[in-house]
């Protein structure tokens, strides 16, 4: 089943895809192949490898069950909540909460989670800020 | 000779105190990664391309560096094979089958100071091959034209699975995600905004970095979490005892290691094996030629020398086609082509004339590292052990982190990190469906090159599609994309290691 949905996510897209190739404009100079020609053929190569696990579909991979599926649903509220958080309060404070969360929900203890959420905040500033000098997400505060 | 004295000239420009202490760094970190279970060459150094960019580090420093993670990751894979019977990436695979027995049996410090001796002898012997190897195929490749470069970047694709590839439309299907991404953005010749979506921050199109650490590195984070408190890793109760080999099982096993460097290296140079084949087809000759008295899979020190020498001739067979044509043939050599892509030098016959200190420099590179991992690896095997008991529901978070830090250093971009997010997810996605990542990110590194070659094809023959096909070499080449397309329906099977979900890609 999911390797029918996979083939039909691939044909479906692939119909998008081609569709808004052919509206690409082309300029009055152009070479005798033009900019629509490769999108388009790489939009059919895709429309015919997606019937394939249509019509002979590999067995049913082992999907987590729905707590789990949940648990992947929250670390990416969690990365996406962080990424939104990084320019508002800074990198120390953000990536302590972020790696903590991520801690707990892989099964750490919640105040060890924190420790290590914190630890690896603070190692990677130590490291790549005041070592490295790379840069990073520079809050209100400066850290 | 000529290439001595340009090996030279490499090892002038290799041998800085700087150089130096980039490779030291490069290899203990390439081991830790390398033997961490969950990480293997091609997630490692994917974290890390974006961090040596940001850094500003000059072509050839970093090179040094993020080549010193590749191989020792290579090296690292063996230690958690060997003392946990969990590889750290897929070529350490066919090192369980000997390497734990020989643990079980009390002889885990012979079994790790014989992997490590032969890693260095596969490694240091194909890194020889490499530099006579790749100036020939060089000299090939200057005949080679727009069209036949267009094969050639169709043969990646046909043979990146390899002959051991499960699902060729699955491949196909992960090919032209991979090059459709690689579609957007603004067009190279003729300056049209292509599937932009009148996007702005789709113009200069997808940062292909972006998409490899997402695709690799927080993929494996999802992964990690389907599974809650993820047993901890035994490895405290190995007794070590001594780490050396003695001298009458490396006399043993001599005969291994040269045949599992030459069949790895082997399968390294030809498209579509790399290391994993490397390894397992050095495994299997050696046990067809040699199980006299039924001793594989049972501890025999020569199935744990031939595939770790075999895999590491592959590691550094793999390197040829890469910087003499600028193509890839295995996952872990796609990302170092992203690598020398995110330094701006285009791999292919053109480097080794225009960028010769880059090329020498880092062949003289993979010598000094692969001293250096030998003798890091026999006394500091201990070290690397204790790093594997960090357990993942700590690593996993620092993992991510650093993939963060890593993408925002080089724009500083929410937008960038949204979108890795994004090849996160669907990452894991096509993890879980069995579809191949390693197409999707040729894809996206090659297609402008591919295109941009079959439309200059077009150019010269004024849209006729005869110069396709139109000289011997073509032809050739054409034919070599037939039979790697076939040739898994025929010889699949015989070939084929036995998948192991857990092990990174």
């Amino acid at each position: 089943m999911s390797d029918r949905m996979l083939g039909v996510a691939c044909v479906v897209l692939a119909a998008f895809y081609i569709f808004f190739a052919t509206r690409i404009q082309i300029g009055f100079m152009s070479d005798p192949m033009g900019p629509r020609a490769f999108p388009i053929l790489i939009g059919i190569v895709l429309a015919l490898a997606g019937l394939y696990p249509i019509l002979r579909p590999d067995p049913e991979p082992d999907w987590p069950d729905l707590s789990r599926m949940l648990e992947i649903v929250f670390a990416v509220a969690v990365m996406i909540a962080y990424t939104y958080a990084l320019p508002e309060i800074g990198f120390t404070v953000s990536t302590t909460i972020a790696a903590g969360l991520l801690s707990w929900r892989l099964g750490a203890h919640p105040i060890k989670a924190g420790v290590a959420g914190l630890v690896i905040a603070v190692g990677i500033f130590v490291i790549f800020r005041l070592i490295l000098k790379l840069s990073l997400a520079i809050g209100p505060w400066g850290f | 000779m000529d290439v001595l004295s340009h090996l030279a000239d490499g090892f002038a420009v290799a041998l800085t105190w700087q150089n130096l202490g980039l490779a030291l760094i490069g290899c203990l970190l390439g081991t830790v990664i390398g033997a961490l279970p969950g990480l293997g060459p091609s997630n490692g150094v994917a974290i890390l391309i974006p961090l040596a960019f940001t850094l500003g580090l000059p072509a050839t420093p970093a090179l040094i560096l993020l080549t010193s993670v590749y191989y020792g990751a290579m090296y690292g894979g063996r230690i958690s094979s060997i003392l946990l019977c969990i590889p750290g990436d897929e070529p350490a695979l066919m090192t369980t089958l000997d390497g734990y027995p020989m643990t079980k049996k009390g002889q885990a410090g012979e079994a790790l100071a014989l992997s490590g001796i032969a890693s260095f002898v596969g490694a240091f012997f194909a890194t020889w091959g490499l530099v006579f190897l790749a100036p020939q195929l060089v000299g090939i490749a200057l005949l080679f034209g727009p069209a036949e470069y267009f094969a050639l970047f169709t043969l990646a694709f046909a043979t990146l699975g390899g002959v051991a590839a499960r699902n060729q439309a699955k491949a196909a299907i992960a090919a032209a995600l991979g090059l459709g991404i690689a579609m957007i953005g603004v067009d190279h010749q003729t300056g049209v905004p292509r599937l932009t979506f009148g996007d702005i921050h789709l113009y200069d199109g997808i940062n292909f970095l972006i998409a490899i650490v997402g695709l690799f590195a927080i993929s494996e984070v999802f992964l990690f979490l389907e599974h809650r408190n993820e047993t901890r890793p035994e490895g405290s109760e190995v007794k070590l005892g001594r780490i050396t080999a003695p001298l009458s099982m490396l006399k043993q096993t001599s005969g291994s290691m040269a045949r599992g460097t030459i069949v790895g290296f082997l399968a390294g140079v030809l498209p579509g094996a790399g290391a994993s084949l490397g390894s397992f087809i050095a495994y299997t000759i050696e046990k067809r030629l040699k199980n006299k008295s039924d001793t594989f899979g049972k501890g025999d020190p020569r199935g744990v020398a031939a595939p770790e020498a075999g895999n590491n001739a592959a590691a550094g067979g793999a390197l040829v086609p890469m910087l003499a044509l600028g193509v890839p043939g295995s996952g872990t050599t796609a990302v170092l082509l992203a690598m020398l892509m995110a330094l701006n030098i285009t791999p292919g016959p053109l480097l080794f004339t225009q960028r010769p200190d880059v090329v020498w420099g880092l062949i003289a590179a993979l010598f000094i590292g692969n001293i250096m991992l030998l003798l890091l690896n026999v006394p500091m095997v201990g070290l690397f052990v204790r790093v594997l008991q960090v357990p993942s529901k700590y690593l996993m978070p620092a993992v991510a982190m650093i993939s963060f830090v890593g993408i925002y250093g080089i724009s500083g971009s929410t937008y960038d990190l949204l979108v890795m997010i994004v090849f996160g997810v669907l990452g894991y996605v096509l993890r879980k469906l069995d579809v191949p990542l390693v197409p999707v990110i040729l894809g996206i590194l090659l297609g402008n090159e591919m295109e941009k070659n079959l439309r200059r094809a077009l150019t010269i023959s004024d849209g006729d599609l005869q110069i396709l096909w139109g000289s011997p070499l073509a032809i050739t080449i054409w034919a070599l994309v037939l039979i790697g397309l076939a040739a898994p329906f025929i010889l699949g099977r015989y070939v084929r290691p036995k998948k192991d979900a857990s092990v990174a890609p």
